[in-house]
């Protein structure tokens, strides 16, 4: 049962606004999260601070260089995880899609799923 | 291009997969009869197939599969004719089976938990009830189970067919055990999936030294356990185990597929993620222990000689004193034959193979293990390391013949073989 990354990617120049999350969104995303960690599916999940906490090292030409953020040129950025374990993709993205259904009509959000490469025996 | 995620029939098929222990229970919670419930489930899935592909997929697929499935049986249950004909092919009469509960009250997790319980209820063989848990609860078709299983399908078809009658025959209720019947049967499901997780982790037959699909069946199954029964200790005993032993996947088998031994593995290709889990749900275990003030059952304390190992990060490091400590625990829980022989490992890592040895010879004579491989194979390792080349080639030898695992017998002819040069503190069994 393969392990998969999803990555949520948000646009951070037009976060969404506090008003967006009602107690009504909270509540569903609330009680999605509980199904799928007792469906035995979500083994972990984490929102992550904005860009401008963040940091890009970078090793080119034998050279490290460094850049703060925020990382304005880039249009979408990872905004948060979820690594679930499924029997497969079509599972995975089933999972995913009921969280992104959960989201206000009007905000863009991405999911980008992504199955974990294991190579067994390789040691 | 706009990409589909793969056609609509898998993703028709991927909702019934995550639905359908559910729609199972809470049919078989209104028609009393865990086949019967399979079989709604399925007419639903056939449904859906039909028409989600013209009238699209509903918003709550779920919830369309589960409600299409409890219409059908409300339906049969209002016909008794048809259902009573339905129950009489599974050998039972109306009057065996308890009129159905009012169908408005919605308690998913509950129903979950009677199918669980029934599933491995403990008038079924072994065998049985781990086929009917993975079709079931794990969603697997039969063909599934039977490669997963190494057996033929038509037998894991055979077997299920039986299981579901014999539940019919002896009138098991569907219902989750209360009072002092719980503790007993909880032990039943426990161990049903921690069948299902050792028949892929240390494969007894064949060709492969592990199946991991069958440890991650196992593993789910029992997380989604432990969240229904969040009170019970031995549940997240149980989880902790697997999570840790599971961790250690990538490491298990060398590049040709043949096993590596605990000491000999790659500790970084250890997954850190299961082990972090592994260790947290042994916390609740404790947790939820001290609260109900019971000692640590033989899963948490088989999870705890587990976490040690997780913590070493070199084999060197290994705390074997404390491992030696817990199989002693262990053995006074759950005295077993083979926690002994672990005992003894862990004692001759600790205190040296002279220490060992005795309590490995006092097995000897054990029926229980007169034909267990790991018996002859843990006393050549002592024998090994007591500087008995000769006698350990022996008990090799023994052990390779004894084993039904074709990569563990090629290891143990390795070792017999060696025998001849140095001999250093090598391999554990477990690994």
């Amino acid at each position: 049962m393969p392990r998969y990354l999803s990555m949520i990617r948000i646009d951070e120049q037009h976060t969404p606004r506090p008003e967006d999350f009602t107690p009504d969104f909270q509540q569903r995303m609330g009680a999605l999260l509980e199904e799928i960690t007792k469906a035995g599916v979500m083994l972990d999940t984490a929102g992550l601070a904005p860009t401008a906490q963040g940091t890009r090292v970078t090793w080119s030409g034998g050279q490290l260089s460094v850049t703060d953020g925020p990382f304005t040129e880039t249009k979408e950025v990872v905004g948060g995880y979820a690594i679930l374990q499924a029997k497969d993709m079509a599972e995975a993205l089933e999972w995913t899609k009921r969280f992104l259904r959960i989201h206000p009509a009007h905000l863009s959000v991405t999911s980008e799923v992504r199955e974990i490469a294991e190579a067994p025996g390789a040691s | 291009m706009a990409g589909t995620g793969g056609t609509a029939a898998d993703a028709v098929e991927a909702v019934f997969r995550i639905e359908s222990a559910r729609i199972i229970a809470v049919v078989a919670r209104i028609v009393r009869d865990v086949g019967i419930a399979e079989e709604l489930a399925q007419d639903a899935l056939v449904a859906a197939l039909e028409q989600w592909p013209t009238t699209g997929v509903p918003d709550r697929p779920g919830a369309w599969l589960t409600a299409t499935a409890k219409h059908r049986a409300v339906d049969l249950v209002r016909r008794r004719e048809t259902y009573a004909r339905k129950l009489a092919e599974v050998g039972r009469t109306l009057e065996d089976v308890p009129p159905p509960e009012p169908v408005d009250v919605d308690d998913i997790d509950d129903d979950l938990l009677r199918l669980i319980f029934t599933a491995c209820h403990p008038v079924l063989s072994a065998e049985a009830r781990v086929a009917l848990t993975l079709r079931l609860l794990g969603g697997l078709a039969t063909g599934e189970i039977a490669r997963a299983c190494l057996v033929p399908e038509p037998t894991v078809a055979q077997r299920i067919v039986r299981a579901k009658r014999a539940l019919a025959r002896a009138g098991v209720p569907f219902e989750v055990p209360a009072g002092p019947e719980l503790p007993a049967r909880l032990d039943s499901v426990l161990e049903v999936v921690y069948l299902i997780f050792n028949e892929g982790y240390a494969a007894t037959a064949g060709d492969d030294w592990l199946r991991p699909a069958l440890c991650e069946d196992a593993l789910r199954l029992g997380r989604v356990l432990a969240a229904l029964m969040p009170q019970e200790p031995e549940a997240h005993g149980l989880v902790a185990l697997l999570e840790i032993q599971a961790s250690r996947t990538a490491a298990r088998t060398g590049p040709d597929g043949a096993p590596v031994l605990l000491a000999d593995q790659n500790r970084t290709r250890w997954n850190r993620m299961l082990i972090g889990r592994g260790f947290a749900a042994l916390e609740r275990a404790s947790a939820t222990a001290s609260a109900v003030g019971t000692a640590p059952g033989p899963y948490a304390l088989q999870a705890a000689i587990a976490a040690c190992h997780a913590q070493a990060v070199r084999y060197r490091e290994t705390d074997w004193a404390m491992i030696a400590t817990l199989y002693g625990r262990l053995a006074a829980v759950a005295p077993s034959p083979v926690v002994e022989l672990n005992r003894a490992v862990a004692v001759s890592m600790a205190e040296g193979p002279e220490a060992g040895l005795p309590i490995v010879d006092a097995l000897a004579a054990e029926p229980a293990l007169r034909n267990y491989h790991l018996l002859p194979s843990v006393r050549g390792d002592l024998l090994a390391r007591l500087g008995r080349p000769a006698e350990a080639r022996a008990e090799f030898a023994r052990a390779a013949a004894l084993t039904r695992n074709e990569r563990e017998r090629a290891l143990l002819l390795a070792r017999a073989e060696a025998c001849g040069e140095t001999p250093g503190p090598e391999g554990v069994p477990e690994a």
